[in-house]
């Protein structure tokens, strides 16, 4: 018997709006201490969270777009994007920032991939605990 | 069956927490255990004592106190998400100086870290989020 | 693998009941409470097609007590959905592998 489940924190609203954008990265964080199978999606106005060159410091606000980038170093390795998201809002992958992890080679690989609406629903049903907020 | 409960939004302005006091109330009177209810970002301000609705509306603090006694629940706030919003037990009230009686957690409730959000997801059978 | 979806919010106003059917699979169970309950009358004619076109593969719940509150009579519901109290919400809940919540 084994106490590993899969977990995925879905996330589908746009960061600084509301709170919950960095009160989910920061479960996640503290998740990873737990050694579950952990998947990060991003989908509807949730792709807006992984934006390149967010600035913040207009509405006085910090930045927590950089601890994204980190999330390697969290052993968090699955990020999902939903391509149709991205393609309703006018964005592409290029419009996201880069989050990488280290393989088992050592090398850097990218960690976010990006599936479309098909694939993000099956993702999500192969999951044992789903997180919204 | 063994179910968690996660709350995101406080009392009031949202029905969240009032649909989740329904669904853990159901869910005991069906004869489930409730492994715990984890509240989450504003979720926390459930558990203030200070709160003082008028006579005749609900007490959404008071109904979930009640039942944490009825059925010995296991109501947790994440300590984080009650910092940034002021809700504090005795010790976290000492540790930041913010004086003599000035803790407001709720009896029945208990402070911790959201680490139990995830313990409760591994260990119940089901997690059942209500938010905004 | 089955999942119980939840949309707490209204069609009129937001996504997430659109989303959620978009992501749904076969077997699962939508169940529409607090304000997404408003979308489930079948007057309502546009978001009444959506609901329907998903009904031969998902089987869609409304909470009961929701549509009282919001004086919404179980005779306006759209045909094919079925009424459920709270005891009917446990009940999906522990009837799905697992549940997922649209906020």
């Amino acid at each position: 018997m084994s106490d590993t489940k899969r977990f995925l924190y879905v996330n589908r609203k746009a960061p600084h709006g509301t709170i919950y954008a960095l009160e989910s990265l920061e479960v996640v964080l503290i998740g990873a201490a737990f050694e579950q199978d952990v998947s990060l999606a991003f989908l509807d106005d949730g792709v807006f969270q992984l934006i390149k060159k967010q600035a913040t410091t207009g509405i006085g606000v910090k930045n927590f777009a950089p601890v994204y980038r980190a999330l390697g170093d969290y052993d968090v390795k699955k990020i999902f994007v939903e391509r149709e998201s991205l393609e309703e809002r006018g964005l592409s992958e290029d419009d996201l920032m880069e989050i990488t992890h280290e393989n088992d080679d050592e090398e850097d690989v990218s960690s976010v991939e990006i599936v479309d609406r098909a694939r993000m629903a099956e993702i999500m049903a192969a999951q044992d605990v789903i997180l919204s907020f | 069956m063994k179910i968690g409960v996660v709350v995101n939004e406080g009392p009031y302005t949202h029905q969240a927490s009032d649909t989740a006091y329904q669904f853990t109330k159901a869910s005991l009177e069906k004869g489930h255990e409730i492994y715990r209810v984890f509240f989450y970002h504003d979720g926390v301000n459930n558990a203030t004592r200070l709160t003082v609705p008028p006579q005749d509306e609900r007490n959404v603090q008071r109904n979930w106190s009640e039942l944490a006694e009825k059925y010995q629940l296991d109501l947790v706030v994440c300590i984080a998400a009650a910092q940034r919003r002021g809700i504090l037990d005795d010790s976290e009230a000492k540790r930041h100086g913010k004086g003599d009686g000035a803790a407001n957690l709720a009896p029945g409730f208990r402070i911790s870290g959201l680490g139990q959000l995830i313990e409760s997801g591994i260990q119940s059978d089901r997690l059942v989020v209500f938010g905004d | 693998m089955s999942t119980l979806h939840t949309v707490n919010k209204s069609p009129f106003d937001r996504g997430s009941l659109e989303s959620a059917l978009a992501h749904a699979l076969p077997g699962d169970a939508v169940l529409l409470i607090e304000d997404a309950v408003v979308g489930a009358r079948s007057a309502a004619a546009r978001i009444a097609e959506v609901l329907k076109a998903a009904m031969p593969a998902c089987s869609l719940y409304v909470l009961g007590p929701d549509l009282s509150a919001r004086g919404i009579p179980t005779t306006d519901v759209i045909d094919g959905m079925t009424v459920v109290d709270y005891a009917g919400f446990v009940d999906l809940v522990t009837g799905h592998d697992k549940t997922q919540a649209w906020l």
